[in-house]
């Protein structure tokens, strides 16, 4: 019965986001207040359904209900109660259904927190993520129903890949999802705007808050799905630019744009039909990252079976909802009227300059990852386009981010000269040069200018704060005075900016791994990146639904122990699947990483890894995404937006 | 400083920018493209030496060995598509899912003495998963063997 229960609550929430976007733009356009004042109610509607929804999948998941043809393709007894949960969106059907909630969470988000936002504008955001969220549950519904039923019902199921069952991806698609979904609520914000044919500052600060929510998410969710392949893949790397980690870096690129371009246009109104472009962008980006990747057009390593009949829907989808919005900007962009003048050296101009560096890295992130699908759709050949291609094009273009990034904070609105800014800043740009100097003597050319480039956005992040409170230059008693009366944004862009100094310096630091790859038997000694690593024994052991080989391996430096790591490799009787489970001892300033590999003869072959600095690229992207929530604290954000009267009208309505 | 020169300073650095990104991919692309090549494809076509390619195939069955040059586990395996095949070498561990008979896409490059040094090789989590490039240039060669099966839903996450 439960299994039915989900299936209606699926119907009524697809019939319930019609409701919402034919009530939302209609009444909008009707300036019918009451049609207006309906949309909010079905938009928490909706997400109630569908949260009974996935209640109901989850429910059938920890059941055991194997008639549910999706729980018994995906589920076993034996699996831990943890990932029968978290099961249930590790699969295509469930993932899709997570999305559908997650929008639904939006537009219940936007409903209630947006009590202060004009009804007609809110009205048609909700109106727009009504559509958009129709069409996604009914793809679910038509293509990829999570609640059928197969007969017989198997006495067990198939259970998941066990790649997946793994604490840190049990949480990672619901935090990557909120972010790419997120992005839908600044993407309704623009068409609706487009549709009103109006945007002000009052607009940028509406969309701001939503932007840089899903922003800090989507780096969570990018963070913690690189540092899986880091620790569950054991292939030592954490990024491999593969198409599906390029899905979740396009939308941030431009999305980390958006939210640069958001405070032009709150602040001086300018940029205005930009930035529009932008949060329809991201979004378009968004879901053409989820679900190109999902139909099978672009395959890597991380994605789910293909299926072509829903790619159709979903092509159809993604042309109907970006080729709609793109029509619609078409149309109307040249209504926009921008404002503000600046000169080329100005705050604007340096977030003009962000705005056109990370878009070019996107762009060729776009293309590096689209060309080689398309070339064997249209031309027939099969090409790839590996990790030297991006690092070949991408870092160039980093480059002159980092070096703007620290300064760009420091520059006046409207027009600025740069001279008394490197003045404020010289400090920083010192420290980045001895730094760079210093790794110059180790290091090759590249990592030496990245972690001098780390030094100066880390401490030129903090420069606005430092001048701002004085500091050095007045008692501390009043710096401290000062600093309580800073903005919270400001705090919040230097943290962030700080972050992402941390995960270039954890990035750079690669340059200094060392590797070793030997074949040991019981007893044997190696020596690799200044450490001693023994093989202590080999042993079984038994875990709740595989069995594995453990290794003991005792690690010293200079004679001093650092203790015992346990490499295993597990293998998994119900799926036929051998994993490996890779050892990591960290410091917070290197890893060591320890994988072992295949045995006979009583050798088994063992890989060492020392990672420089790898802990701090997650620490970064925290770091960067703690910047971010810090930053959506500021009163200016909560309260900034004047709050309207209730109208006489909606009353009597 | 007026709207139009402001607007003229905009248009210029966006065109700076894409215009450097577009030189960058080009450059790029012609440095770092990898074709990806069946050992027929390597014999026919003859690449140089030194150059990245992606070459796919099938195991060949009693061809793995294993052994220990300079101190490190190599594996040399023969990757065949039923016409030639190649002899590969490779330092490492290989994938869990590697197996002899089964499809197997081997990325590096070749030796003067024509044999392929691998730095990376790849076999899908899945196991009934044939890399689909594979699949498709075994076809093309007549040299399918099994039914290309559907891949259950096992691949997962993003």
């Amino acid at each position: 019965m439960i299994p039915e229960l989900g299936n209606f609550a699926l119907a009524l929430a697809c019939c319930l986001a019609l409701a919402q976007a034919v009530v939302g733009i209609w009444g909008a356009h009707r300036r019918d207040i009451r049609l207006m004042a309906a949309t909010p109610g079905l938009a928490v509607g909706q997400f109630l359904a569908l949260a009974v929804s996935a209640g109901a999948l989850v429910w059938a998941a920890v059941h055991d209900d194997f008639s549910v043809a999706n729980i018994a393709e995906n589920s076993a007894i034996a699996k831990p109660l943890m990932y029968k949960i978290s099961g249930t969106w590790g699969n295509h059907e469930g993932s899709i259904l997570l999305w559908g909630l997650i929008l639904s969470i939006c537009g219940a988000a936007v409903s209630i927190a947006g009590k202060n936002l004009p009804s007609a504008l809110r009205a048609r955001v909700l109106g727009v993520l009504g559509g958009t969220s129709c069409g996604f549950l009914l793809f679910a519904l038509t293509t990829s129903n999570p609640f059928l039923r197969i007969w017989p019902p198997p006495a067990d199921g198939q259970g998941m890949n066990p790649l997946l069952q793994d604490p840190g991806l049990a949480f990672h698609p619901p935090i990557l999802y909120t972010g790419y979904v997120g992005f839908a609520v600044p993407f309704a914000f623009a068409v609706a705007a487009l549709i009103e044919g109006r945007i002000d500052a009052a607009w940028g600060r509406w969309v701001r808050p939503w932007a840089l929510t899903s922003w800090a998410f989507l780096t969570c969710g990018i963070a913690l799905g690189s540092w899986w392949a880091y620790y569950e893949l054991g292939w030592g790397g954490y990024w491999f630019w593969d198409p599906v980690e390029n899905a979740s870096l396009m939308p941030w690129l431009t999305g980390t744009a958006l939210v640069h371009s958001a405070i032009v246009v709150e602040k001086r109104e300018s940029l205005k039909i930009w930035t529009v472009l932008l949060a329809i962008g991201t979004f378009s980006l968004s879901l053409s990252g989820t679900f190109l990747v999902r139909s099978g057009i672009l395959n890597s390593v991380h994605s789910f079976a293909n299926d072509p009949a829903r790619g159709i829907f979903i092509l159809a989808l993604l042309a109907l909802v970006i080729g709609g919005s793109l029509l619609l900007f078409a149309l109307r962009a040249p209504r926009l009227a921008s404002g503000g003048i600046f000169a080329p050296i100005s705050r604007e101009g340096a977030l003009v300059l962000n705005n056109i560096l990370l878009c070019s890295i996107c762009a060729v992130v776009v293309v590096g990852t689209m060309y080689p699908p398309f070339a064997d759709l249209l031309l027939g050949q099969k090409i790839s386009v590996g990790a030297p291609f991006f690092n070949a094009t991408v870092l160039p273009l980093a480059i002159p981010l980092f070096a703007a990034m620290a300064v760009g904070p420091l520059l006046p609105w409207k027009r600025a000269r740069l001279l008394p800014v490197i003045q404020h800043a010289w400090w920083a740009a010192l420290a980045a040069v001895v730094v760079s100097g210093f790794c110059t003597i180790g290091m090759k050319v590249l990592p030496a200018l990245a972690f001098g480039a780390a030094t100066w956005i880390i401490l030129g992040s903090f420069a606005e704060v430092v001048e701002r409170t004085l500091l050095f230059r007045t008692p501390v008693a009043s710096s401290f005075r000062r600093a309580r009366g800073l903005p919270i944004a400001v705090l919040g862009a230097a943290i962030a900016h700080a972050g992402m100094g941390v995960t270039l310096a954890g990035l750079a630091g690669a340059a200094l791994d060392s590797q070793k790859i030997v074949s040991a038997k019981v007893g044997d000694s190696f020596t690799s990146g200044g450490y001693q690593w023994t093989l202590m024994k080999l042993e079984d052991a038994d875990g709740p639904n595989y069995t594995a080989r453990v290794a003991t391996v005792y690690v010293k430096k200079d004679g001093v122990p650092l203790g015992l790591m346990y490499p295993s490799r597990r293998n998994f009787t119900l799926q036929h699947q051998t994993t490996s489970d890779v050892a990591i001892s960290t410091n917070l300033l290197r890893d060591l990483y320890v994988v072992l590999g295949e045995e006979r003869d009583g050798q088994a072959v063992l890989r060492f890894h020392v990672n420089v600095l790898a802990p701090w690229i997650w620490i970064g992207a925290f770091i960067m995404a703690a910047g971010g929530a810090i930053s959506l604290s500021d009163r200016r954000l909560r309260v900034g937006a004047p709050s309207r009267a209730r109208s006489t009208t909606e009353v009597t309505a | 400083m007026t709207r139009k020169h402001r607007r003229l300073v905009v248009v210029l650095a966006c065109m700076a920018g894409l215009g450097s990104a577009a030189a960058l991919t080009l450059n790029a692309f012609s440095d770092n493209m990898v074709f990806f090549m069946t050992p027929a494809d390597l014999a026919e076509k003859n690449p140089p030496p030194g150059q990245t390619i992606r070459l796919g195939g099938m195991v060949e069955k009693g061809s793995v060995h294993r052994v220990v040059l300079d101190g490190e586990p190599t594996a040399t395996f023969k990757v065949t598509d039923g016409k030639s095949d190649v002899s590969v070498a490779y330092t490492g561990i290989l994938p869990d899912l590697f197996r002899e008979g089964q499809g197997v896409v081997a990325m590096g490059s070749l030796l003067p003495d024509h044999s392929f040094h691998a730095q990376e090789v790849l076999a899908k989590h899945d196991e009934t998963y044939m890399p689909k490039d594979v699949a498709d240039a075994l076809k093309k060669r007549g040299y399918w063997k099994h039914a290309p099966q559907p891949a259950t839903k096992t691949a997962a996450g993003s």
